[in-house]
């Protein structure tokens, strides 16, 4: 299978199975569909070609096509299906997002976890439930030593001292336990002072600082309990604590909605305002919120994000540089093919803790109760459920087998397949469509490297 | 080749038999807490 396509005049096809990418002149880009395309047989596609383009270029570039393919980088087969029994062994639970409290400051319009509360009443975690956790991590982390605990909400920072508290007892348990934590943590930043940063800068391996970009954008949809936006209160605060951390392991984080679909602007305010880790990413927010990307906005987000993937290549070429996460391909280095199929390890690897101890698939699944896994003090109970979670990898997902972005979104985010379709392996459609093209736009950005590398 | 420029080669399938450690970092760890984006992680190993 491979995967043809244009952006910003730059023909590029991409070998889904051996993950080579190839830039193509416009012969060769015609030449290739005709081996691509369904339709009539490849020779006749062929011969109709020959109408429009002398025959010798036609024969150079089925000829450089038919090494390619000889080589193993187009149209190459699967070799992954077979391996599947062995990569989908049971795992160890690696990873706890930590509902330090369920209540929050803002009343942002979009929120999935309900302003806060999610489905449940306003709460914070208790320094017992907490340590509880770190112990439940550490029991059932098998031989693995690096493990994450993510302080998420709600707003974590309504509960700070007990982030703190937990911080600590984990430290204090490395040792016996001989493993190492890694914290992050998630914050809309209104309560972000200097005692607070200072502790995040000594301890947290990575921030997420919510701020969804233009002052009139942030303040429409992030509004205080007053109905104030928060805009001018966390951008210097933001500013702030990313110069306090020297300017690495942090995001700040926006949300776009039907109501921004140039949500590119957003991405570059951030930038203009001097953050260099952008991720702006779409809501997921129901039908009847008003403020859900629809399939019809799919042409417009689709067209926004080739124009920002052209302002940031520009940007990076010109002095000005910043990472959008969304944009960001390892291709050299990624992760390895196990991992893509499986996915972001939902339900298996990566659990939520609710503030009362409940155990859940992820944060977005918390409150769903035919989705709780158990609880910190009595443990995974059993639930069927989260077998359906270790069996989700892309060749169960029917429409994800026959899809070229595969093995780089995964098979999407099982929370979204859930919410859209009551089925963790169907995948939310315009989710879908918006990941494929911010692949295409990160497949392109690489060509731009590449010319740029070799103009050098 | 006149026709096709390769940037970058066949990486997915090269370390098939040494694939499936699961050292790697959870991929909604990062910014990332409400789309899930894979590909844009490293691994561990390297």
């Amino acid at each position: 299978m491979i995967h043809a396509f244009s952006m910003h005049g730059v023909n590029l096809a991409l070998d889904v199975n051996s993950g080579a990418v190839h830039v193509l002149d416009d012969v060769g880009f015609q030449v290739l569909q005709c081996y691509s395309q369904e339709g009539k047989p490849v020779h006749e596609k062929l011969e109709k070609l020959k109408e429009i383009l002398p025959e010798q270029v036609i024969l150079e570039a089925m000829d450089e096509i038919q090494t390619l393919i000889g080589e193993g980088s187009l149209f190459s087969a699967d070799p992954y299906e077979d391996y599947l029994p062995q990569w989908s062994k049971k795992t160890v639970v690696k990873a706890l997002c930590l509902h330090i409290a369920h209540d929050c400051n803002l009343r942002c319009k979009y929120c999935f976890a309900g302003t806060g509360e999610y489905l449940g009443e306003r709460s914070l975690m208790s320094l017992e439930v907490g340590k509880k956790a770190i112990d439940f991590l550490i029991e059932n982390s098998g031989n693995r030593r690096n493990l994450e605990v993510d302080f998420f909400g709600g707003e974590p920072l309504m509960n700070f001292d007990v982030v703190k508290e937990i911080v600590h007892y984990a430290r204090s348990r490395e040792k016996d336990s001989g493993k190492r934590f890694r914290f992050t943590l998630t914050t809309n930043v209104l309560l972000l002072d200097k005692e607070k940063r200072d502790f995040i800068n000594e301890h947290m391996h990575n921030v997420v600082l919510s701020i969804d970009g233009r002052k009139e954008i942030n303040d429409a949809m992030r509004k205080r309990v007053d109905g104030t936006g928060c805009y001018d209160r966390i951008l210097p605060l933001a500013k702030t604590m990313v110069e306090e951390r020297g300017h690495e392991n942090y995001y700040v984080r926006g949300t776009f909605t039907r109501h921004n679909l140039d949500f590119g602007e957003d991405v570059l305010h951030l930038a203009d305002e001097g953050f260099e880790q952008i991720s702006v990413e779409p809501v997921v927010a129901s039908a009847d919120s008003g403020l859900d990307i629809r399939e019809e906005d799919i042409p417009r987000a689709c067209a926004e994000y080739e124009r920002l993937a052209k302002a940031y290549v520009e940007r990076r070429g010109s002095g000005r540089w910043f990472n959008f996460f969304h944009f960001m391909l390892d291709l050299e280095g990624g992760p390895c093919i196990a991992k893509r199929l499986r996915g972001c390890g939902s339900g298996t690897e990566y659990l939520a803790v609710t503030p009362e101890g409940d155990l859940y698939p992820c944060h977005q699944f918390v409150g769903q109760t035919r989705f709780r896994l158990g609880s910190v003090f009595e443990g995974l109970n059993g639930n069927p459920v989260r077998e359906e979670f270790y069996q989700a990898n892309v060749y169960e997902k029917p429409e994800c087998r026959t899809c070229w972005a595969k093995f780089y979104c995964s098979g999407g985010c099982a929370a979204n397949s859930w919410k859209f379709n009551q089925d963790i392996k169907k995948p939310y459609k315009v989710g879908c469509e918006l990941e494929k093209k911010r692949i295409e736009c990160a497949l392109w950005i690489k060509s731009q490297e590449f010319a740029a590398a070799e103009g050098e | 080749m006149k026709h096709i420029k390769t940037i970058n080669g066949k990486t997915l399938n090269r370390d098939i038999k040494e694939a499936g450690c699961g050292e790697c970092q959870t991929s909604c760890q990062s910014a990332c807490k409400t789309s899930c984006t894979v590909a844009n992680q490293k691994c561990e190993k390297k």
